[in-house]
């Protein structure tokens, strides 16, 4: 009997979900402010404190740029913090991301990912994080409630490990997982606290022991530190995977930098990712009873982006179709594509690449659009060149 | 590629610009900005201190019955000219 049989499941929404993981993590702070759809987490937590259930201090802050803030000063005081936000609240943060990064704080954020106003729009793609893509912070993409529970334990453990010691988000992707029931299955509290373990911080706010944090660096050492911080995230993929050993010894459930579906063979492959993952699983298993040979990549760390592992998974790939939930406007592709486009510089990948923008503002995205994906890379796998580079599907002419 | 080779790199820098050991900023002598240089009439000085509430720096030092200046600090903004009710401070040129 496998390990996750054993585990009580749970009713929860994917929202709920992250909140309960950040209970089980016993965390010292919660600096957070609501914004729809993250809002239930921040309401459930609260719900925590005010039940007793956890011995947390929770700061009601007047604006997501004092939520991170505080937090940033909670964790160089050497708690354990949380927070979640979503959209135009992470928008708000974007400065004091680069705080929490170039500080080194561990801070473990979930950002319900919604679009970017204008025009406002409170569903779901992935504009707000990839708009502050380059923040310095691990990022991580859930592909339902399960995923965004079992990221936020291991992400404690990610962001606080000292060859790490960087702060880290969880993404889920807003209504699809956020307010979506399902079965979830959890550890139990004790299980659960042993797995995230105690904070140990290198350096910390202390009267005792005075440092200065923070301090301004000139010219002629701000290059050193930001070498330092891009030296940090490169080198945490090995601590990644050290944490989900021992999260699958725990749980029974093994993550990665990503999650291949029937790629070995693959003449096209979809990658993408969040909760469009499953649509594409289950698009690839249906074209490959038809004999397609068709498979589906997605990501789950996006940052540090698993360059290398993936030129080596796709180089027998004839072509492969990248999803993009946001627009980078202007640029030759979205963000994930770009990432793509650059693995396969990097690795010498000769697949042909095409970039699909969809599922904005919390289009769907139906089997039929995924459909569509495929059948055009089977075209470019088949040899025929690549017309479109970056196209938008299911959007009305 | 090392630009300032004496001071140390990246690999030896405490992580996120700690500054592990307090008075850094003491060691950091600003005083080479200045452009004027303060000087006082020690006659005219009756202590009253108010340059010394005014200086933006911390470069008023006080003594038994004058001020006196950190010039390793100080950088000849003038104000303590400017605040001095007895005109007791005059601003020259550096050389």
């Amino acid at each position: 009997m496998s390990k996750t049989a054993l585990q009580k499941i749970v009713g929860m929404n994917g929202d709920e979900s992250v909140a309960f993981a950040a209970k089980q993590a016993r965390v010292d702070v919660v600096a957070a402010y609501p914004i729809t759809p993250q809002t239930i987490i921040v309401e459930r937590f609260s719900d925590y404190v005010a039940s007793g259930e956890v011995d947390t201090q929770f700061v009601c802050v007047e604006s997501e740029h004092s939520a991170l803030s505080a937090c940033v000063g909670s964790s160089l005081a050497g708690s354990r913090v949380f927070t979640a936000t979503s959209s135009q609240g992470l928008a708000l943060m974007h400065e004091v991301l680069y705080l929490a990064s170039g500080l080194r704080t561990p801070i473990v954020m979930a950002v319900v990912n919604r679009a970017l106003s204008a025009p406002i729009n409170i569903h779901n793609d992935h504009s707000d994080m990839m708009g502050s893509r380059d923040c310095g912070w691990i990022q991580i993409y859930a592909e339902n409630a399960q995923e965004a529970y079992d990221w936020t334990l291991q992400a404690f453990r990610i962001a606080e490990d000292s060859r790490v010691s960087l702060p880290v988000t969880v993404n889920l992707d807003g209504f699809t997982i956020s307010h979506a029931m399902e079965g979830v299955a959890v550890l139990e509290d004790d299980e659960a606290a042993k797995f995230v373990g105690e904070r140990h911080p290198l350096y910390k706010l202390d009267t005792a022991n005075p440092m200065t944090f923070g301090a301004m660096t000139l010219p002629d050492y701000y290059s050193e530190f930001k070498r330092q911080q891009a030296e940090a995230i490169d080198s945490a993929p090995p601590v990644i995977a050290g944490v989900a050993d021992e999260f699958a010894k725990t749980a029974g459930r093994r993550y990665s930098a990503f999650s291949a579906y029937k790629v070995q063979d693959a003449d096209a492959v979809i990658v993408c990712l969040g909760s469009i993952a499953g649509t594409a699983r289950s698009v690839a298993a249906r074209l490959r009873l038809q004999g397609k040979r068709v498979g589906v990549v997605k990501i789950w760390q996006y940052r540090p982006f698993p360059a290398e592992e993936l030129g080596e998974l796709l180089t027998n790939v004839g072509s492969v179709g990248v999803i993009d939930r946001a627009v980078s406007f202007g640029a030759p592709y979205g963000a994930v594509c770009s990432d793509i486009a650059s693995t396969k510089e990097l690795t010498g990948l000769r697949t042909r690449l095409f970039n699909v923008i969809c599922g904005l503002g919390g289009r769907d995205v139906r089997p039929s659009d995924i459909e569509l994906v495929f059948h055009e890379a089977l075209r470019y796998a088949a040899g025929e060149p690549v017309k479109e580079p970056l196209s938008f599907v299911g959007v009305r002419a | 590629m090392s630009v300032e080779e004496e001071k140390p790199g990246w690999t030896s820098l405490p992580i996120g610009a700690v500054l592990v050991t307090p008075g850094s900023a003491e060691r950091n002598k600003t005083g080479t900005w200045r452009l004027k240089r303060p000087i006082l009439e020690p006659k005219k000085c009756t202590n009253c201190l108010i340059c010394w509430i005014y200086c933006p720096d911390a470069a008023i030092l006080r003594g038994p019955k004058t001020i006196d200046f950190s010039y390793d600090y100080c950088k000849g903004c003038g104000i303590c000219a400017n605040e001095c009710p007895l005109k007791a401070i005059t601003m020259t040129e550096e050389t």
